[in-house]
C-alpha cells in the first residue's frame, strides 16, 4: 500500500500543473454541486421557518401567497385593504391569541414603513422566547414618531433623532415625497428576520399622511378621532391559539369575497417551493452535468499521460509490482485528485453560498445559516471520490495492459 | 544450491508472416548459487529475451526456469511477478532509474514489492556504491556512472539470490564500464549472489573467469539475429 502511495505522491509531483488544474476544475464542479443542493435545501428551510412571530395572516380577498410575501416577508404589494371592523372581530376571536395591525403604503428611499401598534414590540415574540429590542425607545402610537429596523439604519446612515420623511408608494420615487416628519426615537437591534428591513410607525400615523384617505374618500381631521368605519389596513399578522387555524380558516376563507386567510404561514410558503421545483430539477440536473464534466476531466487528464507513463510501468513490473499494483495506483491517483478537488470545492461552495446568502438577507431579510450541516456535506465529497476513481478505470486498464518487456527500452 | 537451473527453454514468436521464429532454445543451462558468469552475444541474438524469461517479464513456450530452488515456469504472471521481486535483481543497459523518485526511493521503491522498506539497509547499499551523499538526488541530477551504480544497488535491494545483467555497461566509456562491472561483480560476492551478465563486449567478457559465448547456450541454429524486434536484444 505504501509503494501505491508513493506512485501516486511521485505522479502528482511530476504532473503538478496538469493535476493542478485538473483539481480545481473538480472543486469547481463539488463546489457548485454542492451549493446548488445546500442552498436549494437551507432557502427552503430558511424561508418556511422565518422567524416572524405569527402563524397566520389576514389580508383582502386574494392570493395566500402574496398576502404571506407582503406581511411577513415586507415584499410584494398588498393585495387590497380590509375594514377595521374585520381586525376588531378577529381580535375578539377565541381562537387568536395575538392579532397586530399592518398598514403599509408608503417607503423610504425603497424600504418600507409600515404602520402598526405598540403591541408589535410589546407582545410580538418574533422567535420564541425573543422580543424586540430598541436602542433608544419604541414609538408612541399618537406622536409621528419611528422605529428603524437595524438593517435599514446601517444602509442609510439613520439615527436617534433624526427626521425623516416618507414617500409614497412601495418603490422609492423622489417626487412623490410626503410633508409628514417623522422622528426617529428607535433602532431595533438586529433580529435576523425581514423585520430588519422596516421603518414601523405608529397607524395613525399612516391614517394621518398627507395625501393618504379614509376608507370613504376623506380626509381625516387634525383634532378629531378617526372614526373606526372609515378606517382600513392591509393585514392583520396573527397568533393562532392551538388547534384554532383549521376552523378560523374555513370561517374566513369560506365566507365570499370578504377576506383570505393565509394559514399556516409555512404551509404557504412551502406551496410556493414546491411550484417552484421545476426549477430546482433543472439546476439539480445542470449541477450533475457539471460533476460528469469534472469526472471527465479527471479521465483526460490522467488518460494523456498514460502514454508518456508505459515505460515507467513496465520499470515498476520489472521490480516485482503487480499489475495490479499499477492498476490501483492510478485508480488510486484519480480518486486522490478527485479528493483533493472535492475538498477544495468547500472552498467554491463556501463563497457561493456567502455570496447567495448575502444577496438573499439584503433582498428578504431572511438569513441562511451558513454553518448548517447536512448530509449533502459528506455525501458530495465521497461521490467526487468515487467519480473519480471511476474515471481512472479506463487509464488505469491502459496502464494494467502495458507490455513490460516491449516497454523497457528508453523510447527514442 | 543452484542460483538458476534450466531445462529445454523455448520462446517463440510469429513473424507477420505467420511463420513460428523460435528467439530462444537453451536445452540446458545452470548456474551455481553465488557463481559468475558471463555470456558474449550480438546485439539481435536474444540475449534480452533470455534474460527476460529468466526473469519471469516473459513466458516460455516450453521447458523448466528453477530460481533459488523454485520453479517459475509453472506461475501465473502475479507469481511470477513476486518471484522476481524476491529473488532476482535486474541491472539494465539503460539503468531504468525511475526519473521522478530519488536515488533512495529508486531502492526502497523496489523493496516494497520485495521483502519490505528497510531504509538502512538501502542507506548502505547506496553508501557502498559510492553514492552516500548523493541519495536524494533525481536521476537527471546524477552523472551515467552515478545512475549506473544505483540501478546496482537497486539490484541488491531485497537481497536476491540471482542478478540478472544486460548490457549493464554499454552506456559507459571503457574505465568507467571496467569500474562498474567490477563494482557489480563486488556487490554480488558481498550479498552472495549469483551473477548472470550478458554483453557484446569482449573486454568487458575478458573480466569473467567463467565466460560463455551465448551461442552455445542459445541453440536456435539461426545464428545471431534472433530476438524479437523491440526486445532490445
Amino acid at each position: 500500500m505504501s509503494g501505491i502511495l508513493l506512485m501516486v505522491r511521485r505522479s502528482l509531483r511530476h504532473h503538478l500543473l496538469a493535476r493542478t488544474v485538473t483539481s480545481l476544475s473538480t472543486a469547481l464542479g463539488s463546489g457548485l454541486f454542492l451549493a446548488v443542493f445546500s442552498l436549494s435545501a437551507q432557502s427552503k428551510q430558511a424561508f418556511e421557518g422565518v422567524p416572524s412571530g405569527f402563524n397566520a395572516v389576514l389580508g383582502a380577498r386574494g392570493s395566500e401567497l402574496q398576502l404571506v410575501l407582503n406581511t411577513v416577508f415586507h415584499l410584494e404589494t398588498s393585495p387590497g385593504n380590509i375594514p377595521w371592523s374585520l381586525y376588531e372581530e378577529i381580535k375578539g376571536n377565541r381562537l387568536v391569541e395575538l392579532a397586530i395591525p399592518y398598514a403599509v403604503g408608503d417607503n423610504y428611499h425603497g424600504y418600507r414603513i409600515v404602520g402598526t401598534t405598540p403591541d408589535y414590540f410589546d407582545k410580538v415574540e418574533y422567535r420564541e422566547g425573543e422580543k424586540f429590542k430598541v436602542r433608544g425607545r419604541f414609538f408612541d402610537p399618537l406622536r409621528r414618531q419611528a422605529v428603524v429596523g437595524s438593517y435599514v439604519a446601517q444602509q442609510m446612515g439613520l439615527k436617534l433623532g433624526q427626521i425623516i420623511n416618507p414617500y409614497h408608494g412601495l418603490t422609492f420615487d423622489p417626487s412623490a415625497i410626503h410633508a409628514d416628519e417623522f422622528h426617529v426615537v428607535g433602532i431595533l437591534e438586529p433580529t435576523n428576520s425581514p423585520a430588519d428591513r422596516v421603518i414601523w410607525i405608529p397607524l395613525e400615523g399612516v391614517f394621518r399622511m398627507s395625501g393618504h384617505v379614509l376608507a370613504d374618500g376623506s380626509k381625516p381631521k387634525m383634532s378629531e378621532a378617526i372614526p373606526d368605519e372609515y378606517k382600513a389596513i392591509s393585514a392583520v399578522m396573527l397568533k393562532l391559539r392551538r388547534g384554532g387555524g383549521m376552523q378560523l380558516s374555513q370561517n374566513i376563507n369560506r365566507r365570499g369575497n370578504v377576506a383570505t386567510l393565509a394559514w399556516p404561514i409555512n404551509r404557504v410558503m412551502l406551496d410556493f417551493f414546491k411550484k417552484l421545483g421545476w426549477m430546482n430539477d433543472v439546476l439539480r440536473v445542470v449541477a450533475y452535468l457539471v460533476v460528469v464534466v469534472a469526472g471527465a476531466g479527471i479521465l483526460a487528464s490522467i488518460y494523456n499521460t498514460i502514454q508518456e507513463r508505459r515505460r515507467e510501468f513496465a520499470i515498476l513490473r520489472a521490480l516485482g509490482a503487480r499489475r495490479a499494483t499499477v492498476f490501483t495506483a492510478i485508480v488510486s491517483e484519480s480518486a486522490v485528485i478527485a479528493g483533493l478537488g472535492a475538498v477544495l470545492g468547500y472552498v467554491v461552495y463556501g463563497a457561493v453560498l456567502f455570496g447567495a446568502a448575502s444577496i438573499i438577507r439584503t433582498q428578504t431579510g431572511v438569513v441562511i445559516d451558513l454553518g448548517r450541516w447536512h448530509d449533502t456535506l459528506w455525501q458530495t465529497p465521497l461521490g467526487m471520490i468515487g467519480i473519480g476513481a471511476l474515471a481512472g478505470v479506463l487509464p488505469a486498464y491502459k496502464a494494467y495492459s502495458t507490455d513490460v518487456a516491449s516497454n523497457l527500452i528508453p523510447a527514442s | 544450491m543452484r542460483a538458476l537451473e534450466i531445462a529445454g527453454l523455448e520462446k517463440s514468436y510469429l513473424t507477420p508472416d505467420g511463420e513460428k521464429h523460435t528467439v530462444v532454445r537453451v536445452p540446458e543451462f545452470a548456474l551455481d548459487a553465488g557463481a559468475h558468469i558471463a555470456l558474449q552475444g550480438s546485439s539481435g541474438s536474444g540475449k534480452t529475451t533470455f534474460l527476460h524469461l529468466i526473469a519471469g517479464i516473459l513466458a516460455a513456450d516450453n521447458g523448466r526456469i528453477r530460481i533459488a530452488g523454485e520453479e517459475i515456469t509453472g506461475l501465473s504472471e502475479a507469481e511470477r511477478d513476486r518471484a522476481r521481486a524476491q529473488h532476482i535483481g535486474y541491472v539494465f543497459q539503460t539503468f531504468n532509474l525511475l526519473q521522478g523518485y530519488t536515488a533512495l526511493e529508486n531502492v526502497t521503491l523496489a523493496m516494497r514489492f520485495g521483502a519490505g522498506v528497510d531504509r538502512a539497509k538501502a542507506e548502505s547499499l547506496l553508501e557502498r556504491v559510492g553514492l552516500g551523499d548523493r541519495m536524494a538526488y533525481r536521476p537527471r541530477q546524477l552523472s551515467v556512472g552515478q545512475q549506473q551504480r544505483v540501478a546496482v544497488a537497486r539490484a541488491l535491494a531485497n537481497g536476491p539470490q540471482l542478478v540478472l545483467a544486460d548490457e549493464p555497461t554499454g552506456n559507459l566509456d571503457r574505465t568507467h564500464a571496467f569500474e562498474a562491472v567490477d563494482l557489480i561483480r563486488e556487490v554480488c560476492r558481498e550479498n552472495e549472489a549469483a551473477l548472470l551478465l550478458v554483453s557484446h563486449d569482449a573486454a568487458i567478457l575478458d573480466r569473467f573467469e567463467d565466460r560463455r559465448a551465448f551461442t552455445d547456450v542459445n541453440q536456435t541454429g539461426d545464428g545471431q539475429q534472433s530476438g524479437m524486434a523491440g526486445a532490445g536484444a
